[in-house]
């Protein structure tokens, strides 16, 4: 059975203002080790609402969020910090790389901030991480010397700068033509088939959510299906 | 290179002319902070110094810090009596030998009996009012820089003629009088006599220069129709600045009305501390001025930056890692500019020292300046210690910038 690794129990998000709004309510998902979850909806429907809290970058209002069993509700700034940094990888639409850095040092950057490893070898798993995504003929590169599939891609590596057992995307392919987005679906697909990661993903892309193991459906902020579609033993589906 | 400096300079190197515009905003600040520090202690210290050799450190003299009681009141101390002529005490320092070797006993420095007079000089139909001052021409170089400030003749002089008499040059100048001039003397006592003149010297105290002459000791008591009179005792102490407290000793030992530089010139004294709050104030305001351009460009960078901010956020820097990338930037262009003054500072300063100049008070021909290191220490810790106050708020604000905010804007 495979373990859970991130957790929402009855996770809701609501925003103050004159009008409260509502992002998400009442969450209750569980993502097992080795899991590739597609989370679709509308837009609005609160699919990236729902990974920000999943990430450690937003704190529910109310209910709670497991990283790897802990309770994170009562950690503070650092602690989310450290959390993201050590056990959470992120892949956003846009690559959000720094732009006067070139492409092995923004891939160097989570790991210079967690500090476990020396320059040198800083810089081999950069590169390495980098040609494993065949980028090795752009490792001197700033990012606006490389098209939108590469900066993606350097966006991937940073992500997995780390080694963290979990990579949160949010409409990776979003900003990418078809060939660059299929590159991209196949390296979040290896991280999970070959890497044994856990990715979860947001897109509006129902033709690639449909080749994820599981769809997580939102509406409303509601989760209003959980379909594992190729199943993994063990992961009970919850939800709506 | 550590991370938030990599992040930092990356920053800071990006908007190169923004940020020579913030630096040289800093070290125009600091630069001209410490010319004005060198001008300002250099034109105090050259003023002191004037002071200090044109006169006695310590001057003690007949007067007594509390009136005398009269011979009344000591007789009916119960009852207060009106209209009493005062007893007339016999002017002058009592024993005044015996003072002196008590004093040379354990005073550091040198001590000189003189004679002071009020009186008026004549010459050629004009009076001028004049301190006249006995003095020894042996003794008196060990207490004053009279030889040293002697122009024309010599203080030796004093011996070789009768009633000879050294003049200020502006007293001279307002007698008309010269070397050789034969000119007329008198005192409140009513006497009158005739002196050669044998000496001009220039103190650069002006009030000193236009109103004080020198006569031999024997002469001034003639002139004072007292033998033996011994009015001041003149100190110059080997250190001027303890003068205060061996005035102090004075007093308590003697009683005699003794006077300090520092409080002869209380009134100076006081002005140099007004100076230096407003010098201090100035210099502050002109820094904190240049501050204003390093918060501007650490509030620009903020806010150019705001998506990377969130990205690094995101990543899993913490607030106070983002806090400190940002004062690292203001304290990197605050140290850049405290060193760009250090070196701005020392060439107006040495281009200060090379300006003529020449003023009715004092001799300087150079405007006088004092290169101090604790000027540089002052100034550049002042344009830091700015700076990272300047760097501080844009970087507290983006510490706490909301990364979902940011992402969620630029998607």
């Amino acid at each position: 059975m495979s373990r859970t690794i991130i957790e929402a129990r009855k996770a809701t998000r609501i925003l103050d203002g004159i009008v409260p709004v509502t992002l998400v309510a009442d969450i209750d998902l569980a993502i097992g080790e080795r899991e590739f979850v597609a989370i679709t909806g509308p837009s609005g429907s609160g699919k990236s609402s729902l990974l920000y809290l999943l990430g450690l970058l937003d704190v529910p209002t109310s209910g709670a969020v497991l990283v790897e069993g802990r309770d994170t509700t009562d950690f503070d700034d650092t602690e989310r910090a450290a959390a993201r940094l050590a056990t959470l990888g992120f892949i956003f639409q846009f690559h959000f790389l720094l732009p006067e850095f070139t492409t092995t040092q923004n891939v160097m950057l989570p790991m210079r901030a967690l500090g476990k490893l020396s320059m040198g070898q800083m810089k081999e798993r950069a590169e390495g991480l980098l040609s494993s995504l065949g980028l090795e003929d752009h490792l001197a590169k700033r990012p606006d010397q490389l098209s939108g599939g590469q900066r993606q891609r350097v966006a991937v590596a940073r992500a997995l700068a780390n080694d963290p057992p979990v990579i949160l995307a949010d409409e990776p392919t979003g900003s990418l033509d078809s060939k660059s987005s299929e590159q991209v679906f196949q390296i979040l697909r290896d991280l999970v088939d070959r890497d044994g990661r856990t990715v979860v993903a947001v897109t509006h892309a129902m033709e690639l959510a449909e080749r994820m193991d599981r769809r997580v459906h939102l509406v409303d902020g509601r989760i209003v299906s959980d379909q594992r579609q190729a199943p993994v033993a063990g992961v009970p589906a919850t939800g709506g | 290179m550590n991370l938030v400096l990599d992040i930092a300079w990356t920053h800071i190197a990006a908007r190169l002319r923004q940020t020579v515009v913030a630096v040289a905003g800093v070290a125009i600040g600091v630069g001209f902070s410490i010319m004005m520090a060198a001008l300002m202690q250099g034109s105090q210290e050259d003023f002191v110094r004037t002071l200090v050799n044109a006169m006695p450190h310590v001057s003690i003299n007949d007067e007594r810090r509390e009136p005398p009681r009269q011979p009344a009141e000591e007789a009916f101390d119960a009852a207060q009596i009106r209209g009493l002529t005062p007893a007339t005490r016999r002017r002058g320092i009592n024993n005044p030998i015996a003072t002196i070797a008590a004093l040379e006993s354990w005073v550091p420095g040198a001590v000189t009996p003189s004679v002071q007079a009020r009186g008026i000089l004549r010459y050629g139909g004009k009076d001028v009012a004049s301190v006249i001052v006995g003095i020894d021409p042996q003794r008196e170089p060990r207490v004053s820089q009279l030889v040293t400030q002697m122009k024309q003749g010599s203080m030796p002089a004093l011996y070789r003629a009768t009633n000879a008499i050294i003049l200020g040059d502006r007293l001279a100048e307002k007698l008309g009088a010269r070397i050789g001039s034969n000119i007329s003397m008198s005192a409140g006592t009513g006497k009158v006599m005739t002196g050669q003149v044998v000496g001009i010297f220039r103190s650069g105290v002006r009030t000193v220069d236009e109103g004080t002459s020198y006569v031999l000791i024997k002469t001034a008591q003639v002139l004072s129709e007292q033998t033996g009179l011994i009015n001041e005792i003149r100190i110059r102490l080997n250190d001027p600045m303890a003068s205060r407290a061996v005035a102090d000793r004075i007093i308590a030992d003697t009683g005699l009305k003794t006077v300090s530089w520092q409080e002869a010139n209380e009134d100076l004294m006081s002005a140099f501390v007004i100076r230096n709050i407003i010098m201090y104030t100035v210099v502050g305001a002109i820094l904190l001025v240049a501050s204003f351009g390093t918060y501007n460009i650490i509030s620009t960078i903020t806010f150019e930056k705001s998506r990377d901010i969130a990205i690094m956020k995101s990543l899993g820097l913490s607030q106070s890692t983002v806090r400190r990338i940002f004062i690292l930037e203001g304290l990197a262009i605050g140290l850049a500019g405290a060193l760009g003054g250090a070196v701005l500072g020392f060439a107006l300063t040495q281009a200060m020292l090379m300006v003529e100049i020449r003023t009715g008070f004092t001799d300087s021909t150079h405007l006088p300046l004092v290169v101090a290191p604790l000027h540089y220490l002052i100034a550049g810790g002042v344009a830091l210690a700015s700076s990272a106050i300047a760097g501080y708020f844009p970087a507290r604000k983006a510490a706490r910038l909301h990364p979902v905010e940011i992402i969620r804007g630029a998607t």
